[in-house]
């Protein structure tokens, strides 16, 4: 057969067009269509947020302090460097006048017999509304979600600390030193951080999506934390700001901060 | 041809050399290694040349999906759900990451990042494992 140059090349084309169609072919039926979903368990809510009962909790003593802490740190294995400098935070306590700075004054700290100063107040990340850290972060490794979590995705952290200068609550911790040893017991069901990574409170993200509370809100016997959601009228935390007189930190920021202190 | 014995002599140690890094790991490297296979489990999320290509690409699309999109379940094409972990589910059923994740990592000297952070199971006993 008298084969032209230009069939020869047509002939050509054609055959290495249908071997690529062919391993594209292939790649689609060994991976075919893969869904990714929400577990139906999962809470919903539009705007979450924390109420924190300071009242109950001077009636519960310092004891309901240090469960709640004690719950968040073990299962986010938070680990404890025994260095201040080098603290971890995710939820820890502040004297009431480093709480609120701008209400500190040595008459109003005269209110109960005892007096108010130095009152340990229960403080996390206030997961607000316009987060300056999730502005500043360069690699959007804290970004917002649509339920108003301020979340970190570990895997992008750089460890660059802009979100520990943007946030005005202390609330992010830089891991100085790989936590991996100063972790009393491991929570095989979290994972650690590594050296290098800024963290912080997570509103127990990873609990939400199982239909849990968070490990703090759980923790507290009596009520002193109640976690929900802010765009629900009928909400518990929603009831507890109709009837209780509530205050936050800072808001003079404009930060919008979403943890309310019932005083 | 001019010089030809020079050119030939020329041509054969370029080739020499050229082809040298791969003859060298032909001959050093072992035979590949003998992964241990989950004993209950005959399927894995995706059908096994896919895990064995692609399973990296699948953790990071898991990650980012857990991660940033808030969605934990994974639905495979057959229809079957799983639980987007890797302590959880990946390593549910490949118990030991020494005789499979590592082994395989070591031989290609890859060191992957996930165990920085997430927390390795722990190792079933050498002779329980046989």
């Amino acid at each position: 057969m008298e084969q032209t140059r230009r069939t020869f090349l047509q002939i050509a084309g054609l055959s290495a067009l249908g071997f690529a169609a062919h391993s594209a072919l292939d790649a689609f039926a060994v991976a075919g269509p893969s869904d990714y979903i929400v577990d139906p368990k999962a809470l919903k809510g539009k705007r979450w947020a924390m109420v924190v009962d300071v009242k109950k909790f001077i009636q519960s003593g310092p004891d309901a302090l240090k469960r709640c802490v004690e719950a968040c740190h073990s299962t986010h294995n938070v680990p404890d460097l025994g260095n201040p400098k080098e603290e971890v935070k995710w939820l820890w306590t502040e004297p009431l006048e480093h709480a609120f700075p701008e209400q500190s004054s040595e008459y109003l700290h005269d209110f109960t017999k005892e007096g108010l100063k130095g009152l340990p107040v229960l403080v996390l990340c206030n997961h607000c509304d316009n987060p300056p850290c999730v502005r500043v972060c360069p690699t959007k490794a804290t970004f917002k979600r649509e339920d108003g979590l301020v979340m970190m995705d570990m895997h992008r952290c750089i460890g660059c600390r802009y979100c520990m200068a943007g946030c005005p609550f202390g609330a992010r911790s830089l891991n100085w030193r790989d936590p991996r040893q100063f972790i009393k017991t491991q929570n095989p069901d979290y994972p650690m951080r590594t050296r290098g990574v800024v963290e912080k409170c997570t509103f127990c993200e990873e609990r939400l999506a199982i239909g849990l509370q968070p490990a703090c809100v759980e923790a507290c016997k009596n009520k002193e934390l109640v976690f929900g959601d802010m765009g629900d009228p009928n909400s518990q935390v929603r009831q507890l700001l109709k009837t209780n007189f509530a205050v936050r930190r800072k808001p003079q920021l404009g930060t919008q901060p979403q943890v309310y202190y019932i005083v | 041809m001019y010089n030809a014995g020079k050119i030939i002599v020329g041509i054969l140690i370029f080739l020499g050399v050229f082809t040298f890094p791969v003859l060298y790991n032909k001959i050093t490297t072992g035979p590949p290694p003998k992964l241990e296979l989950p004993a209950k489990e005959k399927e894995c999320v995706m059908p096994t040349p896919f895990m064995k290509a692609s399973h990296m690409e699948l953790l990071n699309e898991w990650r980012d999906q857990v991660v940033r999109e808030g969605n934990r379940t994974f639905v495979n094409p057959t229809g079957v759900k799983f639980t987007m972990s890797l302590s959880s589910t990946c390593m549910k059923c490949h118990t030991s990451k020494v005789n499979f994740c590592d082994r395989c990592h070591n031989y290609l000297n890859v060191s992957p990042k996930c165990w920085d952070c997430h927390i390795e199971p722990k190792e079933p006993q050498a002779g329980r494992a046989q």
